[in-house]
Formats: structure tokens, C-alpha cells, sequence
């Protein structure tokens, strides 16, 4: 019926879908079975914060600079993004310990002001400070390379902990002892 | 009993999928042929008892039968009956059987219609469609039994997910199912014609009606959910890239370059190879969409129920029918080469550029979805969100469309740029008016400038193939292909205005204060409770006003279901020729001084409707497109019913491809 065409695909790339299929798997099955471990230490874990000053990410809180974190008492330095899905999650959780007196100062990372004020309005403010990381030098600056991720930072400006992912309620406990071992 | 009487049905119905894989797969070997009798009654038969299954879940489910497990755990005999029926399929167990009873009965339908293909074409298929859907009735008889019963029998039911009771997502999970399942069919094509390398125009044809409906239904499917998101979760997008999302997403970017290349598979006999390839895909996107949602693996991070067991399940099912495909599109498809040739510049071309381009908004959504994964297993978590997505679509979605302002008008196998050039000066000089336009509005940014400038531009391009010819004589397929393409103008600059020009505001609102948003005044006249058959709800009453025009009232509600307990927030909306005014009432806030104000959100969303009056656009052309094959189709039975010999046979086909020809000078689907 047709003429047979001499350009036709080599032979090998009629494997790729096949490979790049494997790799899927391979992928998924590693995601599957792989216990969930969110403890992996930072390189800059008891090191002091880098020095950054950020401008105010939404209207109704100050920017976030490093002397802010100066003051004598632990804060948690928390790294979201009103893009990010798990951020959704955690808000509840960051609100949980806010209400339990706990400082949480906030990087927003690549945001912008009508998504972050939106994400703040749905999801609540529990954030004293909100700076602004519009192409994640700070973020990078820390050790952080994802969303969200949470710091224990001591009275000192010194990073005691970082926490990959969303904080969990069950991990609330951890925290609030955390902020007490930083005192 | 009846829950017996379901399980037993589903067996038997598994039983059947068993003799028809046996004895499509017979049929195909020397001495077997005597079994090709067997296999389209045993399709319709597998078909319509998965159906009766469903039917009886349903029928629990509207009894709120709660000794069925399922019932008790998804459903409450206050929710209103609509809700009870959607409560079927608004949960795990219940959406598998829709999944294999949409299989069940979309291999009865081409079992009951198909006569295109040659015989072991369609054995093949068919049988191939039962391989498939033995391994999820094997799902659901093994791992996820929908009719488990439950003792002691409790007195109520859990309820249904409050976020789900909306009439727009009861109804919105079969829509895309439909879709999703439909593509089965594509791909048990593709099996059927690499198995017997039958892979020509015929096959093209024969598989194109169903890749065109199931795409219309995932059309439709993710335009109500976009709009669903819209306007139920208050966060006022209306896209945000979610797995979820992007679970429907893919199929539908597989299949729209799926329709295409048949096209170009069915008028000219090229692209065989990569046609068969997107069949797999299509369908491999709803299995890879479907496990990644239902595994938990991908929305581990929002806490909800993992379950590792079902996802290794339907993980081996995808491994064996994706990689079986896979293997057998590797071994085979050298053999069905890639047929005619064709000239840089042409409708081939046109249509091989279109599909490279969302062949690689696939791959890039994909990746992005899976990254997380992938990060994951190396030790970090990470979101990947719009920040990533957005930008790298726009890469490939621009130069798309731009190849959409002209493409259409190519002929096939050899044109000249020169032939179509004065006819482009119009949709050019369209996309200047509007960019300054946009630009006068104080429009800076990229991509909504491109937007705003390429949509209109693409309406009026859309319908240049159509000049010259009597409106009313154009063939339905080409008109389906205008539409189609005219919604996604539409719905492209529905999407730049959403980002060019929506204003937002969040404010805490005294009762009787006046808030502007945008050119709106919005006072907040009052916030009383009101009660629904199953929540109340705090309700404010918005009395608002278009630049000093004539009042309106919208209404939003904070409502508290209690069963299960939980508050959510229903947006009101107020649509205009211009726009759309977005309210959304927050929570009371009272201040030291015993002062009481709300939180109200206010957006003003101009022209943004357009995002899903265009996608229903896209959906009514690719109907309009189905309908012209149908009554092609349909014709051409009638004259083979009256000629009743070969040679009219062949006449009538000739006849119908003219027809089709000329309908493919501007054909898509």
C-alpha cells in the first residue's frame, strides 16, 4: 500500500520510550519503598546565618534581614512559597505554634505579592516577618533547596536545626524542644 | 445480597475479559480461527455486566446501604441524592469500577460498531482491550473490593468530602474518565495494529472517532475542573499545576497530538511509526496520571492516606501493559516504516511541528511532576510549581501558536509560503492592535503581551481557511476544526487577561463599609447564618456596583458541614460582558475594642471567562468534527447495505475520502 521511506527513525531510538519508561519505574519504585526520612543535616547546621536583608514580600509585614534574628530568643526561620503545595499543608501547623508563642519569621521564594497576599489569606499569616527571595540567593545561601523548609535558629543568629519539608502536627512537640534547646 | 449479587457480576464479567483475550489471541493462529466468532458478542456481553456492577453500587449508594463498607465510609443518609450518586465514584474503590466499566463498555461499543479494520486487526484489538482490563478487574477483585461488607453495621455514614459536594465535581471525575478510558481504545488500536502491522490510513480512520471522543470528553473534563478550582477552592486561579491537575493535563496533550498526526496518518499515509507511538502514550499518560494520584506517592507531602500496597499493584499493572506496549512498539515499529514523504513546507509539516511542540509540554509536565519524586529519592523534598511550569510551556506553547496562525492553510505535501502570505497580513495586523492595545493598558509583562496580542490574532486566523467557500457548504469536520481552533484563541487570551489584569483585595470589613476593587464598589450590607440541607453557613450579603452603575448582590458564605465537620468557603461570583467580580467572605475577626469586621476577598478577573468559554469552544469543535465522521461513516454503510458487492463498497469509500479530502484542506481531527 505505501512505498517504504528511507527516513525512517533509527533503530535504537524506537528503544527510547521503552527506556525512559524503565527509568520511570525505577523511579517510583525507589519513591515506593524508600522510607520517608526528612532528618538530613545542613551544611550550614551550627554555623551563624549568612548576612542578607530582604524587603518586605507582602503589606501588612516587614521585610527579613539578619539582625533580626539577634534578639536573645530562638525563632524559626521558615522558607515557603505560596506556589508551593505542601506549604498549603503546613500552614495550619505553623499557626498551631505561633499560637504556642513561637517566633516564626518567613523567606518567601520567587513569589509574588497578589499570589503571596491570596496564599496568606486562605491559608492564614502566622508569620512576624516576610522577606522577600526573588531568585533564591538567600535560600541558597542557607543550604535550602526546596520548599518549604524550616530553621531552628538560636537567640544568637546560629542555625541549630533545619527541617526538610513540611512540618507535620506530630512534629510540633519536636519543635517547640528544639527552640528550648536553643535558648 | 445485592452486594453479593454485584461481586458476582464482576467476577463473571472478569471471567469474560479471560475468553476474550483467549480467544482474540486464538483467533490469530493457524488453527484458531474458528474462535473469532466468540469475541464481539463475549465484548458486549463483558460490557454491559461490568455496567450492571456499577449500577448496583450506585443503587447502595442512593439506599445508603451502610452493612457496604464503602457506603459507610464515603457516603450519609442526609447528603442530598445527588451527592449520594457522585459519592459512588468520589472515592477509590468506587472510580475503579467506573474505570473498568467504561473500559468494559467502551470494547463492547467498538466490538457492536467497529467494521473498518481487517478481522485480525480488530481480534487483536479486542483482545488486547481485555488484557487491559483483566489486570484492573484483577485490581478491584484482589485489592479494592467495592462491595466489602462491614460489621457492626454503624448508624451514619463518614459523608463525602464537603469540597466534592458541587454539583460541577460530582459530575466532573466520569467526564474525565470518560476520557482517560476512551483512550484504552486507542491504545488496543495500536496494540492490534503493531501486532498484526497493520498500520495504514484504514487503521488511522478506524481509531480516529474514539481518540476524538474520548479527547472531547477530557476536553470538557478539565475545562469544569479548571473552573471547579475557580470557583470552589476561593483561591481565585484557575490553574496551578498541581499533580492532579497535570494527571489530565498529559493525557490530553497526547492526545491532541495523537488526532493530528492521524490526520496526517489517514489523508497521506505518513507518520505511522509515531502515531502508533502517541496511541501507547495517550493512554500510558491516564495510567501514569491515575497511579501517581491514587498511589499517594506524589501528594505524600498533603498527609493523606498512603497506601503502598494498592500502589505496587497498579505500579506491576503499568509495568507490564505500558512496557509490554513499549517493548512491542520497539520490536515492531520498523516493520510499519514511515510511509510518504513530504515537503518543509506543508500541512505535514504544520502538523509534525504542532505535535513536537506538545509532545514537549508533555515532557515537560511531566518531568516537573515527577521531579519531586525525583529529588526525593536523592534525599531533598522539593515543589515544583507555576515558577517552573508556566515559563517553560510558554516556551513551546508560543511558537505553537504562532505555526497555528498559518499552518491550517497549508496543503498537503508541498505548498509555498508566497500562495498564504497576503492572507496572513490580517490575523498580523489583528495581533499588532491588540498588543498596542494591551501595551496602552499598561500590559509589561512577556508572556501575557504575547497572549494577549497571539489570542485575537488566532480567532481571526482560525477562520481563514474557510474563505472561499459558501459558510453553509463547508463540511462539518472543516467548520469543527475553525471552532476548535478559534476557542483556543479564545481561551489563550482568557489566560494573559487573568494574569495581565486581574486586581485583587483583601480586606477586613466593617459591616456598612465600601470597598473598592478594580472599577467595583462593594459594600458590605450585612453577614447573617443560613442553613442547608447538610451545613450552615455564615452568609455576607455584597451589594456592589460597576463604575457607579446599577446595584448587584452577591452572597458568599463561610460553610460549616457536619458530616464530616468542616468549613469551607463559597465564592460568589458576579459575571459582566468585561469580566468577572470574585468575592469570597473570610473569617470574623474581633478586635479589642469588641469591634467586629470580616475578611473579605475581592477580585476583579477581566475577560477571564474566556479561559472556559474557549475550552468549550475546542470541545464543540472537536463534537462538530465527530459528528461529520459519524455521518461519513454512516453514509457509507447505507451504500454498502444497498450496493451490497465490493466495488460500490470501494466506490462509496472513494467517495467518502473526497469528501474527507476536501474537508482535510482544513482538517485537524
Amino acid at each position: 500500500m505505501s512505498k517504504d521511506n528511507p527516513a525512517k527513525a533509527p533503530r535504537w531510538a524506537l528503544w527510547l520510550p521503552l527506556v525512559l519508561f524503565a527509568g520511570f519505574v525505577v523511579l517510583v519504585v525507589v519513591g515506593l519503598v524508600k522510607p520517608k526520612n526528612t532528618d538530613i543535616a545542613s551544611q550550614m547546621v551550627g554555623k551563624p546565618l549568612p548576612a542578607f536583608t530582604l524587603r518586605a514580600a507582602a503589606d501588612e509585614r516587614p521585610g527579613l534581614a539578619t539582625a533580626d534574628f539577634q534578639t536573645g530568643k530562638p525563632q524559626l526561620l521558615n522558607i515557603f512559597a505560596s506556589w508551593c503545595i505542601p506549604c498549603r499543608a503546613e500552614a495550619p501547623v505553623l499557626e498551631e505554634l505561633r499560637r504556642q508563642g513561637v517566633t516564626i519569621n518567613a523567606i518567601a521564594i520567587r513569589d509574588h505579592k497578589e499570589d503571596l497576599a491570596a496564599f496568606l489569606g486562605q491559608y492564614g499569616n502566622p508569620y512576624a516577618r516576610i522577606g522577600a527571595d526573588d531568585v533564591s540567593a538567600v535560600q541558597l545561601a542557607i543550604g535550602s533547596s526546596g520548599v518549604p523548609e524550616t530553621f531552628v535558629i538560636d537567640g544568637k543568629g546560629v542555625i541549630r536545626y533545619q527541617h526538610i519539608g513540611d512540618i507535620r502536627p506530630e512534629q510540633i512537640p519536636d519543635i517547640i524542644r528544639l527552640l528550648k534547646e536553643a535558648q | 445480597m445485592l452486594p453479593e449479587i454485584g461481586l458476582g457480576l464482576l467476577w463473571l464479567a472478569a471471567a469474560l475479559a479471560g475468553l476474550q483475550l483467549l480467544a482474540g489471541g486464538l483467533s490469530l493462529t493457524a488453527n484458531g480461527k474458528g474462535m473469532a466468532g466468540i469475541v464481539r458478542p463475549v465484548a458486549m456481553v463483558q460490557g454491559v455486566l461490568a455496567a450492571a456492577a456499577l449500577g448496583i453500587l450506585i443503587w447502595l449508594f442512593v439506599q445508603t446501604d451502610l452493612s457496604v463498607k464503602l457506603v459507610a465510609e464515603n457516603s450519609h443518609s442526609a447528603k442530598p441524592l445527588m451527592f449520594k450518586i457522585a459519592g459512588t465514584w468520589g472515592n477509590h474503590e468506587g472510580s475503579m469500577l467506573l474505570w473498568v466499566t467504561v473500559m468494559g463498555l467502551g470494547g463492547a461499543f467498538v466490538a457492536a460498531v467497529e467494521r473498518r479494520l481487517p478481522e485480525p486487526t480488530m481480534m487483536a484489538t479486542l483482545a488486547g482491550q481485555a488484557f487491559v482490563s483483566l489486570g484492573f478487574y484483577a485490581f478491584l477483585l484482589f485489592a479494592s473490593n467495592p462491595f466489602a461488607r462491614l460489621y457492626p453495621v454503624p448508624e451514619d455514614g463518614n459523608g463525602l468530602n464537603p469540597l466534592l459536594q458541587d454539583p460541577g465535581l460530582a459530575f466532573h471525575p466520569p467526564t474525565l474518565y470518560l476520557g482517560y478510558v476512551g483512550l484504552s481504545i486507542a491504545f488496543s488500536f495500536a496494540i492490534g495494529a503493531l501486532i498484526t502491522r497493520q498500520v495504514g490510513p484504514d487503521f488511522a480512520r478506524a481509531m480516529r472517532p474514539w481518540v476524538l471522543g474520548a479527547w472531547i470528553f477530557l476536553t470538557v473534563g478539565i475545562t469544569a475542573g479548571s473552573y471547579w478550582a475557580y470557583y470552589v477552592l476561593g483561591w481565585g486561579g484557575w490553574w496551578f499545576w498541581d499533580p492532579v491537575e497535570n494527571a489530565s493535563l498529559m493525557p490530553w496533550l497526547a492526545a491532541t497530538a495523537l488526532l493530528h498526526s492521524a490526520s496526517v496518518l489517514a489523508a497521506r499515509n505518513a507518520l505511522r511509526a509515531w502515531t502508533v507511538m502517541l496511541g501507547v502514550v495517550a493512554f500510558s499518560m491516564s495510567m501514569v496520571g491515575t497511579f501517581l494520584v491514587r498511589s499517594g506517592i506524589l501528594t505524600s507531602v498533603h498527609a493523606f492516606a498512603v497506601d503502598p500496597r494498592r500502589g505496587g499493584f497498579i505500579l506491576a499493572l503499568l509495568a507490564i501493559y505500558i512496557g509490554g506496549a513499549l517493548l512491542l512498539f520497539a520490536l515492531r515499529a520498523s516493520t510499519v516504516s514511515e510511509g510518504e514523504r513530504f515537503a518543509i513546507t506543508s500541512r505535514e509539516s504544520a502538523l509534525v511541528f504542532n505535535n513536537v511542540m506538545l509532545s514537549s509540554i508533555l515532557g515537560i509536565t511531566l518531568i516537573g511532576t515527577l521531579y519531586p519524586l525525583f529529588t526525593e529519592a536523592m534525599g531533598t523534598k522539593v515543589s515544583v510549581g507555576p515558577p517552573y511550569f508556566t515559563p517553560v510551556s510558554a516556551m513551546f506553547a508560543v511558537p505553537m501558536f504562532v505555526v497555528l496562525l498559518f499552518g491550517p492553510m497549508l496543503r498537503w505535501r508541498r505548498d509555498r509560503f508566497s500562495r498564504i502570505s497576503p492572507l496572513l497580513a490580517l490575523p498580523l495586523v489583528v495581533a499588532l492592535i491588540a498588543g498596542g492595545w494591551a501595551w496602552a493598558m499598561g500590559v509589561r509583562h512577556v508572556l501575557p503581551l504575547l497572549g494577549l496580542a497571539l489570542g485575537p490574532a488566532l480567532v481571526v486566523a482560525s477562520f481563514l481557511p474557510l474563505r472561499g467557500r459558501s459558510v453553509l457548504r463547508a463540511p462539518l469536520s472543516l467548520w469543527g476544526m475553525v471552532i476548535a481552533h478559534a476557542g483556543i484563541g479564545v481561551a489563550l487570551f482568557g489566560m494573559a487577561s487573568d494574569s495581565a489584569f486581574t486586581v485583587e483585595r483583601l480586606v477586613a470589613a466593617k459591616v456598612g463599609e465600601v470597598n473598592q476593587v478594580g472599577p467595583w464598589s462593594i459594600r458590605l450590607a450585612e453577614v447573617a447564618p443560613i442553613a442547608g440541607p447538610n451545613w450552615t453557613a455564615m452568609e455576607g450579603v455584597l451589594k456592589a456596583r460597576y463604575d457607579g452603575g446599577a446595584e448587584v448582590t452577591l452572597r458568599p458564605q463561610s460553610r460549616t458541614f457536619w458530616a464530616p465537620l468542616q468549613t469551607n468557603a463559597v465564592s460568589a461570583l458576579k459575571g459582566r460582558w468585561n469580566g468577572q467580580l470574585y468575592t469570597v467572605l473570610g473569617d470574623e475577626t474581633v478586635s479589642d475594642k469588641g469591634e467586629s469586621r470580616w475578611q473579605l476577598r475581592l477580585w476583579w478577573k477581566p475577560y477571564v471567562p474566556l479561559i472556559w468559554i474557549g475550552g468549550l469552544l475546542v470541545a464543540l469543535g472537536g463534537g462538530l468534527a465527530l459528528l461529520s465522521r459519524v455521518a461519513q461513516d454512516l453514509k457509507r454503510r447505507v451504500a454498502r447495505a444497498k450496493g451490497g458487492n465490493r466495488r460500490d463498497e470501494v466506490a462509496a469509500l472513494a467517495q467518502g475520502d473526497t469528501a474527507q479530502g476536501d474537508a482535510a484542506k482544513g482538517d485537524a481531527a
